[in-house]
């Protein structure tokens, strides 16, 4: 694994995108940030601009107002990046699927590297989601 | 060619490594105050390798070569400003006749990159950091020229960094007077301010504007400003260190005490962010050019007195 990867897998810098969640998962999506979790441990940081991200954390069920912005904002990351998918919501749209305003599951859209369910997902399964992504890229 | 070693030894390599050391002790010592573990030791390091090995992003429509320049020109000058001090401490009869104001000058160089990549980035967050950023630059200077013209005062009105600290050598630390005490004070607020760090991080205001001139940037350009933000973490203290407390010598238990200066340093700027909240920049412009001037033009005028 060259020396680049390494270094991206020790300190990838987190985007937090809710397109159209119920603001649980942001909340859990914090907490990983909070004493009891710090993800700072693992080199995550949170970042405020998309320029600056490696990691794009979704969560919420792509409604048609936030796609095209989800999309802009996925062409904007500077590569290499991943994407996780956080929440029932994000995954299948959960309980909105039959709804008219989400048409599209987020991976029909977007590439989608690692998927973390729950409804909202604890903390630990977030940190356990990313220790899968971090996995999985290392074994590729 | 003896130059150009120091340049690379001195300006880059060891104040690199000592920067990204004292990154890690900020990021650390941060994480600790708020109950956390924190980073590893090598996160700066592993940061500016990933954003090194990134694409790099233009946004549509900037110019390329401005956007692009803009940090290299700030680390340039860092890296020459460290050379400067770092020659001055180690062989004080090798410096030149104004690399006082040589090194100043060199100070204020990096605000001025990070304005003109804001400007550059064509994008609103970014024009209101840099336009904070350049209001900034104007309330701390003055302050920061008067508080560091003590040292000369007191060392015979000699503009030589090499003078100052032989001064210091002979006749004890300029903090030890009562002038130079006061001047160091406004020195370190000034310090503060000019690392962009809480409560005068108002340019990068992470929370409102995002980072502001910074928001554009990402991969190599960025690493160059973080790497330029961690060498002045050395090389701020380092100058007031030169001015205010005898510098710092390389022998034996003298070492000793210059690590401990800096770290003194260090520990101030690290709880002084920490434990404060942010200004507004009409604030900072007022708390600058109010009691922060006054009591340097005291300080000064104490100096010229002759305490
Ligand atoms: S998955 Fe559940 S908690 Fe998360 S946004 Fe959807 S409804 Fe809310």
């Amino acid at each position: 694994m060259d020396i680049r990867l390494k270094a991206l897998l020790k300190s990838l810098w987190v985007y937090h995108l809710s397109t159209g969640s119920c603001n649980n998962c942001d909340i859990e999506v914090l907490d990983c940030l909070t004493p009891r979790y710090d993800i700072e441990r693992f080199g995550m940081l949170p970042a405020g601009s998309i320029k600056h991200a490696d990691l794009l954390l979704i969560t919420g069920s792509c409604n048609r107002q936030s796609v095209a912005r989800m999309k802009r904002l996925y062409e904007q990351v500077p590569r290499p990046c991943f994407v996780v998918a956080i929440g029932e919501c994000a995954l299948s749209r959960g309980m909105f699927i039959h709804s008219y305003n989400c048409p599209q599951p987020l991976d029909r859209i977007i590439p989608v590297d690692v998927y973390i369910p729950g409804c909202p997902p604890k903390p630990e399964a977030i940190i356990a989601g990313m220790v899968k992504l971090l996995e999985k890229v290392k074994n590729k | 060619m003896i130059h150009l070693i120091y340049l690379l030894v001195f300006g880059f390599l060891l104040t690199t490594c000592i920067g990204l050391a004292a990154s890690w002790i900020d990021r650390k010592v941060t994480a600790r105050i708020q109950y956390r573990v924190g980073p590893p030791l090598l996160q700066p390091l592993l940061d500016i390798v990933k954003l090194l090995g990134k694409e790099t992003v233009l946004p549509s429509g900037v110019s390329r070569v401005t956007f692009l320049a803009a940090p290299m020109i700030g680390l340039a000058s860092v890296m020459v400003v460290s050379t400067v001090l770092w020659v001055n401490s180690l062989y004080p009869s090798q410096g030149f006749v104004g690399d006082w104001i040589v090194a100043l000058y060199l100070l204020a160089i990096p605000s001025l990159s990070v304005i003109l990549g804001g400007f550059a980035s064509r994008n609103p967050l970014a024009g209101l950091g840099a336009s904070r950023e350049m209001k900034l630059v104007l309330a701390y200077e003055l302050p920061f020229v008067l508080a560091a013209l003590v040292p000369v005062i007191e060392a015979d009105c000699s503009i030589r960094l090499g003078d100052i600290l032989n001064f210091q050598r002979a006749n004890g630390a300029t903090a030890t007077s009562p002038a130079g005490a006061l001047a160091l004070l406004v020195a370190i607020v000034c310090m503060q301010a000019k690392l962009a760090l809480v409560p005068f991080d108002i340019p990068e205001a992470e929370t409102e504007i995002l980072c502001g001139p910074l928001v554009e940037y990402g991969g190599p350009p960025l690493a160059i400003y973080r790497l330029m933000k961690d060498m002045l973490l050395f090389i701020l203290p380092f100058f007031l260190i030169i001015l205010f407390l005898g510098g710092v010598r390389c022998d034996g238990v003298h070492l000793f005490w210059g690590v401990l200066k800096y770290v003194g340093l260090l520990a101030l700027i690290t709880v002084g962010r920490n434990t404060n909240p942010r200004l507004r920049i009409d604030q900072a412009l007022k708390f600058f050019w109010g009691p922060v001037t006054f009591i340097s033009i005291g300080a000064v005028l104490l100096a010229a007195w002759g305490h």
